[in-house]
């Protein structure tokens, strides 16, 4: 139990870990959104009576659920390079976890979904609107409030997993604080101070939506 | 001069690489979900019963949800030769995935153990069981039917992670399908292959999870 922390090299070092600090918000913030588009449309098609829609969507949704996000952004990287489609390891990573999001992102909708009435459904269509209507207007807002902690969560594993960018040479903020230590070789203080970044982006995003909840539950009581 | 080419084709065996790999795969998540369940099951127990206990695995369990596992892994390995205790790659990672696991389950666990009616306790106890016979023999086995379906999904996660272990340098399924494509550059096929591999894994597990979760509810 001799070892001598040096954390000297780490605070020099810092200003070249904030661009990967960047560039993993930027990974999360995208993947996320791109990915809850899709997730919306992939829970649309799960049920849908196009059967090869539904095939399309159900295999998406079981291959991301199913297979390691490190294999995804292999595949994404590697896979497509040796297809012919070379993609730049950002896009590679960005689309990996994209696809990745999507598909858990998709059964947290789905499971939201189920729990709203199907009868509202068939009421808002007795009301003569169609079912885009029905949907913007009466099952979106409910469905917000119950996918929030499922959404949250999976808005958490998408900044852990977009640490995988590494494995392809990203630069994101475990990229960026592996290439620093590998100056120094003060890997063991390098990484600590980097988890305690990670954890520090963990909590930012609880906090945020732990508030965004405490605003839909204080409106749900001022409405009743 | 003979040229020596510089990439060899797919061969036999390679197959029997790919399984190789694919064994140490399961050897390693199998270790890390047996031991992680086990000490999931006791620290679960503890936070259900102790406020204190709670409060300090609850940090545990808020660390290990909140960083990278991909971080964990590298922090755990430099901290061992930091201090001058190497493991291997294996127990390395058998130890971090076990702490992951168990982390996950003792959350599971801890909703578990508290939504076991006391008054079923209470009565298990007034037929004069014990303690320890009350919680072998009646709230155990109910909270385990219940949180089988979660239960299941930390499982799958801690398989997949599995992969992640390769960056330590334990050479499991992915890192094993990656040597291979460095000498044969045909990464499609190889990959394809052990995403095959993962998919035949985890598809029935979830399969099952989603079954149980299902006969549950009705």
């Amino acid at each position: 139990m001799n070892y001598h922390f040096q954390w000297a090299p780490v605070w020099k070092a810092l200003p070249d870990l904030w661009p990967g600090l960047m560039m993993t918000i930027e990974l999360t913030l995208l993947s996320f959104a791109l990915g809850a588009v899709i997730a919306f449309l992939l829970a649309w098609g799960k049920s849908s009576a196009n059967k090869t829609a539904m095939a399309l969507c159900v295999s998406w949704i079981e291959i991301a659920r199913n297979t390691p996000c490190l294999f995804q952004i292999y595949m994404a990287y590697f896979g497509l390079g040796a297809a012919g489609i070379n993609v730049d390891s950002f896009y590679a990573v960005l689309g990996a976890i994209t696809f990745n999001t999507a598909g858990y992102l998709a059964e947290v909708i789905r499971g939201g979904i189920e729990g709203i009435d199907p009868r509202q459904q068939r009421a808002g269509a007795a009301l003569g609107m169609d079912r885009w209507q029905t949907f913007s207007r009466i099952i979106l807002p409910q469905l917000v409030p119950l996918i929030l902690p499922g959404a949250g969560n999976q808005l958490i594993w998408s900044l852990l997993n977009t640490s995988l960018g590494m494995v392809v040479g990203l630069q994101e903020l475990t990229g960026a604080t592996y290439t620093a230590q590998s100056l120094t070789f003060r890997s063991f203080e390098f990484f600590i101070v980097t988890a305690v970044a990670y954890y520090a982006l963990a909590k930012i995003v609880t906090l945020t939506l732990h508030a965004i909840a405490r605003l839909y539950s204080g409106r749900g009581r001022a409405q009743a | 001069m003979n040229s020596v080419p510089l990439f060899s084709g797919l061969q036999y065996s390679d197959a029997t690489y790919l399984l190789a790999g694919a064994g140490h795969t399961l050897w390693l998540a199998l270790w890390a979900i047996v031991l992680g369940t086990l000490l999931g099951f006791l620290m679960g127990w503890l936070r259900s019963v102790s406020r204190i206990g709670n409060a300090i695995i609850v940090v545990l369990v808020d660390v290990s949800r909140s960083i990278p596992l991909l971080i964990q892994l590298i922090v755990a390995n430099a901290a061992l030769a930091a201090f001058r205790y190497p493991l291997s790659p294996f127990a390395c990672s058998a130890v971090v995935l076990t702490v992951y696991m168990a982390s996950f389950c003792s959350e599971i666990y801890k909703g578990g153990f508290e939504a076991v009616p006391t008054n079923l306790q209470k009565a298990a106890r007034s037929l004069g069981l014990s303690y320890l016979q009350a919680f072998a023999s009646v709230s155990a086995p109910i909270m385990l039917r219940r949180t089988f379906a979660s239960w299941i999904g930390i499982v799958l996660g801690v398989l997949k992670d599995t992969s992640l272990a390769a960056v330590i340098g334990y050479i499991e399924l992915l890192r094993t399908s990656q040597i291979i494509v460095t000498r044969t550059q045909e990464p499609l096929l190889v990959l394809l292959i052990v995403g095959v591999f993962y998919f035949l894994l985890c598809y029935p597990i979830a399969r099952l999870g989603a079954k149980v979760e299902k006969g549950l509810r009705q």
